[in-house]
């Protein structure tokens, strides 16, 4: 970040402010030469066999035991009799569990062997606001909190070039927010630069003037990194417009905690960019609308097919291509919700949770053990897999880094998870 | 620290307690200017809002479930959601429309900055009365006491079909509201333990929403009134004596004032003695005028480091203003135009993405957004009258004045020079440049 605030002052600052915005504290102006970029990003496209990832985050708190749900446990028709689904309601995928009804395209990918459900994944003393758990999946720093997100320092980790990384969104991710670098972001409706002189005048805006106010500088930068994401996207990308949404009723119930919809749109222009071989290898989406105190069922099984429409067929487009192949998908939410009901047929903030990978690398089925229904810490789960123990396989055995150095040496990984 | 001049400090201000100046605003000194926007009358030649008649709610027919029957439900209900969908659009444009049109900004700056402190989206309340009625109430408190503005919110009928408040009873707590308004609207996270929403939950219990009316009502029987433990204090809590403890806490000040700073001033906190100065001003009233004026006086606030990037609302109405372009005089076409540009931009009024409010700083600097931003400022320059820009030899000077920017840098003053020839082109991108995005 900037000179001027080290990290004590930062820490302090993140208590005072009373939200951890890694986003707002995303990297200043690094220099870069963008001719270089420009000249390796045409005769050097992404090797066909490197891994590539993508980040789908389910904002809200989405209900694990609602997703892959232990319909056949008594503990969890007693704890929620109001929202619990019977066992002939859900689809089975065994040792007594079964996907919510909305997901019957995964439930296909199950079967072919290309999805695989980690269970109980979350961190050390959880935190039930959605900032806070949000920000700790992000960062991937449970301890402290952190200016930077996991990507984030993956990126700055490689050749700072922003488009290694790619966000589906106007605004950026945590996530993606490096010390040096922040990812490149495309809206799902392409990108179209003007030309003749205010191009060129719009281009020119983008150079960096030495001693520049941070802030200043960038601006400048992101215009520079828009003209250079135009050139290496621009002819793969004119994507549908995702535009006005019509509202939602049902789905919209739990929106208070962030997210947005048109994930298929999302999905669609990263599959193009992942056939078109351009040098990005960390994308991020998201669908929100978790936050389910109310009225769960019909809310989540709404969203929970929303996201197997738009995964289902995404996954099967990868893998019928070659780079494809290389892509993982990886899914997850700040955090699952309590295994009782509240009397508003909806559940309050939880903990652990069901994370999902799919992709031809990954290696399908169950993974970590299934938390106890019975055993609970203070009413609820007891996470059984720390999530960057996921995240180093992700960084180690899809993005080919060091984990060590962007997990703060965090020992644990889920090995098997995904084929080398 | 190096201070800015005060030409420099009046912009400034108006930036910050505005939404940037006007031509001629920056001749006034910076103490006549201050005066001018904290003392100014709210709301001189503002739009008056929308007449929002409750949309009607169709019926269902629970016991014909014919397919006709069942056809008509559906067209019934798509019929409504339309007529709700129009009434948010019409809301959003009102608003945008009257942050241009008033003569002193402030007041529609603070309901702004607390939309965004109390963030409560449409997309899950729907009615745009309620909305409506809350943004009322900031624009009427938002200059007050923060404890009327904190009692005015807990039994706030949007806030509460925002925060499942309509669901919290006694038996059956629903949590979501007592987390996020000690969270988010008065302590900071960190500040209260989950014991203490559980318990806050229960006193909040028993308020419920007329879906006719629209009108909040405390029902008593829903209320939960055995005696709630929350900071380890014993009582019989409701709505009102929470948010009194939960004000008296002393987490709650610096919070607030930490909010106003972070939006207004600087992402870079104030340091201690600055802090004190500023809580002295906040006082046991909270009050936030005097914070304001606080603020202005503070060295950090003349800082040259003291820089914002303006959220992308802000930069349109600061355009808008600065261009004298009323959003109501466009046509539909260009309407549609500007919103859809603040959808591609991930910020429209009244949308906010989740109850933690609008991102900041860098995230509002993505690569993406700096194409909307040229499209959305070229629709805006189609419609402002740039006669006295095209009779004027130095184009590039003089959109620098119009637009009110203390200086252009070489990059910019090259840039711009490109297009000098065409007001239009000139003044569409030199709103897109670092030195107008970013507010020195």
């Amino acid at each position: 970040m900037n000179d001027h605030m080290n990290p004590l002052t930062r820490r302090r600052f993140l208590t005072w402010s009373g939200i951890a915005a890694a986003g707002a504290l995303a990297a200043g102006a690094t220099q870069v030469d963008w001719d270089d970029l420009m000249s390796a990003a045409a005769d050097d496209p992404l090797d066909p066999d490197a891994g590539v990832l993508v980040v789908l985050t389910l904002y809200g708190g989405n209900d694990g035991l609602n997703t892959v749900v232990p319909a056949g446990d008594d503990a969890y028709q007693d704890l929620r009799p109001e929202l619990a689904y019977k066992p002939d309601e859900v689809l089975d995928i065994g040792e007594g569990l079964g996907l919510n009804p909305g997901m019957k395209g995964m439930k296909g990918l199950w079967d072919d062997g290309s999805l695989a459900i980690v269970r109980g994944v979350g961190y050390p003393n959880p935190d039930h606001s959605h900032f806070r758990s949000m920000g700790i999946w992000q960062t991937g720093s449970p301890k402290s909190a952190v200016p930077t997100g996991w990507l984030g320092r993956w990126l700055d980790a490689t050749d700072g070039n922003p488009l290694h990384a790619l966000a589906i969104d106007p605004v950026l991710p945590p996530l993606f927010a490096g010390e040096k670098t922040a990812a490149a972001s495309l809206p799902a409706g392409g990108l179209q630069l003007p030309k003749g002189d205010l191009g060129a005048a719009f281009a020119a805006l983008g150079e960096p003037v030495s001693g520049e106010e941070r802030w200043q500088a960038t601006a400048a930068r992101s215009i520079a990194d828009l003209h250079n994401a135009a050139k290496t996207l621009g002819g793969a990308v004119h994507g549908p417009d995702t535009g006005d949404r019509e509202d939602d009723e049902e789905r919209d119930k739990g929106a208070s905690a962030g997210g947005k919809g048109g994930l298929a749109a999302q999905l669609d222009v990263v599959a193009r960019l992942i056939e078109a071989g351009v040098p990005t290898r960390a994308y991020s989406v998201s669908l929100g609308g978790f936050d389910t105190h109310a009225d769960e069922r019909d809310t989540q099984e709404r969203l929970l097919s929303e996201l197997d429409s738009a995964v289902t067929p995404f996954a099967k487009r990868l893998a019928a291509t070659d780079r494809g192949k290389q892509a993982v998908v990886l899914v997850y939410s700040e955090f699952g919700r309590r295994v009782k009901g509240n009397a508003s047929e909806g559940t309050d903030h939880g903990t652990a949770g069901p994370v999902f990978l799919v992709g031809d690398r990954v290696q399908a089925g169950f993974h970590g053990e299934q938390p106890s229904l019975t055993d609970l810490d203070d009413d609820d789960l007891k996470s059984t897999t720390d999530f960057r123990d996921i995240y180093a396989v992700l960084l180690q055995d899809v993005l080919g880094a060091d984990p060590a150095r962007i997990l703060d040496e965090h020992p644990g990984k889920l090995d098997g998870l995904v084929a080398t | 620290m190096v201070e800015v001049n005060e030409r420099s400090a009046v912009r400034r201000l108006y930036d910050r307690f505005g939404f940037g100046a006007r031509p001629g605003d920056l001749d006034q000194p910076f103490a006549e200017a201050l005066d001018r926007l904290l003392t100014a009358p709210p709301g001189g030649n503002a739009p008056a809002p929308p007449d929002l008649p409750p949309p009607p709610r169709p019926e269902k027919n629970k016991k014909d479930k014919s397919a006709e029957q069942t056809e008509q439900d559906r067209a019934a209900k798509k019929k409504a959601n339309k007529a709700r969908a129009a009434q948010q659009k019409q809301l959003a444009a009102w608003w945008l429309d009257r942050m241009v049109a008033v003569d002193v900004a402030t007041t529609e700056r603070l309901t702004w900055f607390w939309h965004g402190h109390f963030a409560t989206s449409a997309q899950k309340v729907k009615i745009a009365k309620l909305m409506l009625d809350q943004n009322e109430k900031f624009r009427k408190l938002g200059l007050g006491s923060f404890t009327d503005l904190a009692h005015a919110m807990i039994d706030d009928p949007a806030m509460i079909v925002w925060l499942d408040g309509n669901d919290n009873k006694a038996g059956a707590a629903n949590e979501n509201l007592a987390r996020e308004f000690m969270e988010l609207f008065t302590l900071g996270v960190g500040h209260y333990t989950e014991d203490d929403v559980r318990e806050a939950a229960r006193a909040l219990t028993g308020w419920t929403i007329d879906r006719k009316t629209g009108v909040a009502k405390f029902v008593a029987k829903r209320h939960d009134d055995k005696p709630a433990t929350i900071f380890g204090k014993q009582d019989d809590y409701d709505a009102s004596s929470f948010v009194d403890l939960a004000l008296s806490r002393e987490e709650s000040a610096p919070f607030v004032v930490g909010r106003l700073w972070y939006r207004l001033v600087s992402p870079t906190p104030p340091d201690e003695q600055a802090r004190g100065r500023l809580l002295d001003a906040y006082g046991a009233r909270r009050d936030i005028k005097a914070t304001l004026r606080a603020i202005a006086s503070e060295p950090a606030f003349r800082d040259e480091k003291t820089a914002l990037v303006k959220q992308p609302v802000e930069w349109l109405v600061g355009l808008l203003r600065a261009l004298g372009v009323r959003p109501s005089a466009l046509d539909e076409k260009l309407q549609a135009k500007l919103y859809k540009g603040l959808m591609g931009l991930g910020q429209v009024p009244f949308r906010p993405p989740s109850v933690g409010g609008w991102p900041s700083g860098a995230s509002w600097l993505t690569t993406a957004a700096g194409l909307t931003r040229l499209k959305v400022a070229q629709a805006v320059v189609e419609q402002a009258n740039l006669d006295s820009l095209a009779q004027n030899k130095d184009k590039v000077e003089a959109v620098r004045a119009l637009l009110a920017v203390d200086a252009w840098s070489d990059r910019t003053r090259a840039a711009l020079g490109k297009v000098a020839a065409d007001p239009a082109k000139v003044t569409a991108l030199a709103a897109c440049a670092p030195e107008y995005v970013v507010s020195a």
